[in-house]
């Protein structure tokens, strides 16, 4: 496949970086200010190279990409709350061209995802989001797998950076504001980690959960978010005496999403340690259903991106 | 006093104890004080509750009023009632809370809870690292009758959003809770 990249930060270099592994050829890659474009494939390492000393992948106009020639439109640009633009307009583009789209940005698919799936049913391209919820983990192929209606609801961890937090509170017995400032120095957390948080990344994961799960047009809006800001160290020593810790979680059950800090026994499948992630699916017949690993990371999500352009190029486009 | 109230009728209590020498006894005292009739006492050593409690199984014969005095009184000292006749308190509900807890009458907190009558608190731990007036954290323990975790965590969180205080809740999987 012939795959467009969109969004130059750590997934969308992952994605240009390993696509020939995959066996597919990158015929353009754009950041937010430049971009490269080539119907043969693009020289990967050089515009790689660019981007690490100059800061830009090349030196065409960004929007290039988008009418290059592609199979597979790659929406790797970071997310954006209400109108999710400019990813959103990003994959009407490609859908408008009938070309297929896939989503690591969360953005088109949690807050716009009626609007999407309208342009999907115009088009003869079609979209996928593997990479949105839980990095790598196959969160949203498990419950394609089983059928939407089959699956009842979700529960877990789906924020690397909260639950890095939480769990090395819950160890060493230290302080919020303590763990935090650690966690960015090890570039767990970012310099803002005001969504990691605060609930809200964690949010736009279970509303797309429940966009599959309930059929509908759920946006952020929609739930009901709570943080784990300047948590109290004892809550976690409390709970550590009744053998048990706090961990984020996002509920996405009876048609309604949740986002709260929550008491869990300590051994419990959706306590994962450091940055993991890691989710409880109830499904009809196949009973309790439990799914951890990397939940962030460029490579990892990558990994995400890349299962979803195989499992396109096992089908034929619409045209 | 109802007719009901003076018929002696006898009730099954299910209660944890601390392993500690002294308790057994101590457990079975307000039986005795409160004129209930003891007629068989089931104590499951060998069979430890993960936080290191004693279950014990108690039969007893006494009017109904009696029978609430004793749980009354059982309720006040250190012992778990897990169950008490046929008010069965068989699901165990934890809940973490924190903020100005001694400022906002943490026993008020405790009897709201109370209050919900599918409740009883079992075990309260509190950590108040800089002192009563400064923020606080306490882990509440609760026997809950079945079915009703749902109604006890609604009126905890009333509680909780009135007096500013931050609520941990458990994660209740399943239908029937």
């Amino acid at each position: 496949m012939n795959v467009g990249v969109v969004g130059a930060g750590d997934v969308g270099s992952a994605v240009v970086e390993l696509a020939e592994a995959y066996g597919h050829a990158v015929t353009g890659f754009a950041d937010s200010r430049s971009a490269v474009v080539d119907a043969d494939g693009i020289d990967v390492a050089s515009a790689l190279s660019t981007k690490r000393t100059e800061g830009t992948v090349g030196s065409g106009d960004p929007e290039a990409v988008l009418d290059a020639e592609y199979d597979v439109l790659v929406e790797a640009t970071p997310t954006t709350l209400g109108d999710a633009e400019p990813g959103f307009s990003h994959v009407r583009t490609a859908l408008e061209r009938d070309r297929h789209v896939v989503l690591a940005n969360k953005g088109p698919i949690a807050e716009r995802y009626g609007d999407v799936r309208e342009l999907e049913a115009e088009s003869a391209g079609s979209v996928r989001f593997e990479a949105t919820v839980g990095g790598a983990i196959p969160v949203i192929s498990t419950i394609e797998g089983f059928g939407t209606s089959r699956v009842d609801s979700l529960h877990g961890v789906l924020n690397g950076t909260a639950n890095f937090v939480l769990s090395r509170m819950s160890a060493e017995g230290l302080d919020y504001e303590h763990v935090l400032a650690e966690a960015q120095d090890l570039g767990v957390a970012e310099a803002d980690p005001t969504f990691d948080v605060d609930g809200t990344d964690t949010a736009l994961k279970g509303v797309i959960v429940a966009n599959l799960l309930f059929d509908g047009e759920y946006s952020i809006e929609d739930a009901s978010v709570d943080g784990i800001q300047a948590l109290p160290g004892t809550l976690l020593e409390l709970a550590r005496e009744d053998g048990q810790t706090i961990r984020l979680l996002a509920e996405v059950r009876n048609g309604s999403v949740r986002v709260s800090p929550r008491l869990v026994p300590v051994e419990s499948p959706v306590a994962p340690t450091g940055t993991h992630n890691a989710v409880q699916l109830d499904i009809e017949n196949a009973g309790q259903m439990n799914l951890s690993g990397r939940g962030a990371g460029g490579v990892e999500t990558a990994s995400a991106v890349l299962t979803d352009i195989g499992r396109l190029s096992g089908k034929q486009t619409k045209r | 006093m109802s007719e009901a109230d003076s018929t002696v009728q006898s009730y099954t209590l299910r209660l944890e104890l601390v392993d500690e020498p002294g308790e057994l006894l101590r457990s079975l005292q307000p039986i005795a004080e409160k004129g209930g009739n003891l007629l068989s006492i089931f104590h499951e050593r060998g069979n430890v509750t993960p936080r290191g409690y004693i279950p014990v199984v108690v039969d007893v014969e006494a009017t109904p009023d009696r029978f609430e005095k004793i749980v009354d009184a059982l309720s006040r000292t250190n012992v778990n009632v897990i169950q008490a006749g046929t008010e069965r308190y068989s699901q165990e509900l934890t809940v973490l809370l924190s903020g100005h807890l001694i400022n906002t009458d943490f026993s008020n907190t405790l009897s709201r809870i109370q209050e919900t009558r599918s409740a009883t608190v079992t075990d309260i731990s509190i950590s108040a690292p800089q002192g009563s007036t400064e923020i606080s954290s306490a882990r509440i323990r609760m026997a809950t009758q079945s079915g009703s975790k749902n109604e006890v965590l609604a009126a905890i969180r009333e509680v909780a959003e009135e007096k500013d205080l931050r609520l941990v809740e458990p994660l209740v999987t399943g239908g029937h809770a």
